[in-house]
């Protein structure tokens, strides 16, 4: 049985414009000790999916499960999902300064959460709080407890949100885009503190970016989400040399390459779709290149790809090279027929 | 620390400095009949002239000026024109009243403000919100004299006439005279003058409170698995304290230069009875007096603020 176990999980929320559909249909298994990397763009309802498993996401509407160990945490008491946060999922954000309380130093920080969960005095949990600090590679950690958050450079504080979130070496790490605020350099060595954390406590993480840089470096296996839906899941040397989806492709064409100095990114055209009113077929229809008749009418499931149980996508595409160039060129016809068509996007810079 | 002490007392000295010159000019621009008044109708330009050279009043404007100053550095207010009592010492009997009212009054509606703040900001929209919410707008808008005559007419006039003489009429007794009396004499006023301020501060704490609860932080912290209630107010209220702890510095400083309509509808002889009554008379070395006191109230006010604030956050370092 895996760790976590997310199944059919749809988030929504009630808002003056409409429901916001922000997470639909999720499901994704994360295994002891591995690293499941959620990737997609801004909206794309990443977050939103993890801090409900967490109990976190307030006033909406969810359905589905998350078992975790074996408790379904979605719709459990909450007594029971507060003894589960922090000591057995530990959760960082994005940007550790704001995630910081300010006027709290960060050992007393430290000391709350572990006595929230254990009972040791506070000289006790004072002693752990130093000891996870230095772990985290956090140097004169004895004299540090007694900082506050403003004290340390923005790398430092992103170890001690490390450390608090493993300060009771929990099953779970949810990172969620643990190193976009940082600098380049400072990304690496978080990665790393948390690889190193990983190896040393047999920890599972969620990591959730936009970067697949990140996700190259860290992900066991890996899920694209686009508009609240999972578009690919496969693991990770798959995604990178065997995708299925387009828009896995796109991702991908619109990395940087290295030494490709003067070279132009390739971005996916268009924006991504409202969550209030979702299109009938599939959500990424209208920014897809290879997009034909069925793509607008019915949405694809999420099949199996290659024959190959563990790589699965939500395209209606045939598996081989050889369908997608002729669904692209029939477009380009189309579109170079009907002028500029609503339904087909223009190919800015995109040759085939 | 020490530094930006000296400079905000310094500060704070030269304010009131230009206040006295300020209430000085004032009042010699306007028509002054002091002495007149004293003499009385029959009497001769002669009695008249005795009264103002005893009062020091035919003395050039600059030298009186200048002989207040001499004295308040020594801690002489001067004499009121009337009955010759030291100024110190009307004011020291009129202060107690005053800080009795203002304190008790302070810590009321700051008690019922940040409570039903709180309570609103943690369930907002709901029916409890948005019925804290109009009450608290039922008695902000009303004026004060209104609520403290309704008070004294149903609480006072009505309790009494049907047996139950539960609270005096007004005035005041005084603390050493037992808490009993005291308080009975001041619950009254303290809710006349908390129900009209509570307002502002379920406003200002509800607002404060829904934008820090939506801070990082506060998910972090609710991510630990500390309890809810922790959470709201270890977490959120503590951030969220800054802007009322301005509110309080500033209301509790420019209310102990006088509750003016409190005291005048419950007849009590504070600050600011006493400044009315001085008004009426003309009572210059009173009127100073008072004024002065007032202005190092709110300029102590203000200090104290800005320490709490380097109190609250530990990134305010005061220079």
């Amino acid at each position: 049985m895996a760790l976590l176990e997310v199944r059919d999980l749809e988030v929504a929320f009630n808002t003056a414009d409409g429901v916001v559909q922000a997470v639909r249909g999720l499901s994704f298994d994360v295994e002891r000790g591995s690293t499941l990397a959620i990737v997609g763009e801004s909206g794309s309802g990443k977050s939103v999916a993890t801090q409900t498993i967490a109990g976190l996401t307030r006033g909406a509407r969810v359905s589905g499960t998350a078992r975790f160990d074996g408790i379904d945490l979605i719709g459990a008491d909450p007594e029971v999902l507060r003894r589960v946060r922090g000591a057995q999922i530990g959760m960082i954000f994005q940007d550790p300064l704001s995630s910081l309380h300010p006027y709290y130093t960060v050992g007393w920080q430290i000391v709350e959460m572990i006595r929230a969960h254990r009972k040791v005095t506070k000289a006790v949990a004072q002693q752990r709080a130093a000891e996870l600090l230095s772990i985290v590679g956090i140097p004169r950690a004895e004299q540090r407890i007694h900082d506050y958050p403003h004290q340390f450079s923005g790398g430092m504080r992103q170890r001690v949100m490390i450390a608090m979130a493993m300060a009771l070496d929990p099953a779970l790490l949810i990172a969620d885009e643990p190193t976009t605020a940082l600098d380049v350099t400072v990304q690496a060595q978080v990665l790393d503190v948390m690889r190193s954390l990983q190896e040393r406590f047999g920890t599972a993480i969620i990591l959730i970016t936009h970067d697949l840089g990140v996700v190259a470096e860290m992900a066991d296996e890996v899920v694209v989400m686009y508009a609240g839906a999972v578009m690919e899941r496969a693991p990770r040397r798959t995604l990178f040399y065997r995708n299925h989806h387009p828009y896995t492709e796109g991702l991908l064409a619109s990395l940087p390459s290295q030494g490709g100095t003067g070279q132009r990114l390739t971005p996916i055209p268009g924006s991504p779709p409202s969550l209030i009113s979702l299109p009938a077929g599939c959500p990424f229809a209208p920014r897809c290149r290879y997009a034909f008749d069925r793509c607008w009418s019915v949405a694809p499931p999420l099949d199996m790809v290659h024959d190959d149980p563990a790589h699965r996508s939500a395209c209606w595409l045939a598996d081989d090279a050889q369908g997608r160039r002729d669904n692209q060129a029939r477009n380009a016809a189309e579109a170079a027929a009907a002028g500029s068509s609503d339904r087909t996007p223009t190919p800015a810079g995109v040759g085939p | 620390m020490v530094r930006f002490l000296i400079r905000r007392v310094a500060l704070g000295f030269l304010v009131l400095w230009l206040i006295t010159v300020a209430v000085f000019g004032l009042f010699f621009v306007a028509p002054n009949n002091v002495a007149r008044t004293l003499a009385g109708r029959q009497a001769t330009p002669e009695t008249v002239a005795a009264i103002s050279h005893r009062l020091g009043l035919d003395q050039p404007l600059w030298k009186q000026y200048l002989d207040f100053v001499g004295n308040a550095l020594h801690g002489d207010l001067g004499y009121d024109y009337y009955h010759q009592v030291p100024v110190t010492t009307i004011l020291g009997s009129a202060l107690p009243i005053t800080l009795s009212l203002v304190f008790g009054a302070a810590f009321l509606w700051l008690g019922l403000g940040v409570f039903n703040g709180v309570i609103s900001a943690t369930h907002p929209r709901s029916f409890t919100d948005r019925s804290l919410t109009a009450l608290s707008l039922f008695f902000y808008s009303t004026p004060t004299f209104l609520l403290g005559i309704l008070l004294l007419y149903v609480l006072y006039f009505r309790l009494t006439l049907a047996g139950h003489t539960a609270f005096p009429a007004g005035g005041y007794a005084p603390f050493g005279g037992g808490l009993g009396p005291w308080a009975q004499h001041l619950v009254l006023p303290w809710f006349t003058l908390a129900l009209v301020s509570a307002a502002t501060y379920t406003r200002l704490t509800r607002a404060s409170m829904l934008d820090v609860l939506g801070e990082d932080y506060v998910r972090t912290a609710r991510s630990k698995g500390i309890g809810e209630r922790r959470v709201v107010l270890r977490h959120g209220l503590r951030a969220a304290l800054t802007p009322i702890v301005t509110q309080f510095g500033i209301d509790v400083g420019s209310l102990l230069g006088g509750v003016v309509v409190t005291e005048t509808v419950f007849s009590l002889p504070g600050l600011g009875k006493t400044a009315i009554d001085a008004i009426n008379q003309q009572d210059l070395p009173v009127i100073i007096g008072i004024v002065l006191f007032a202005a190092a109230a709110v300029v102590v006010a203000n200090i104290l603020v800005d320490l709490a604030y380097a109190v609250l956050d530990p990134r305010v370092r005061l220079h």
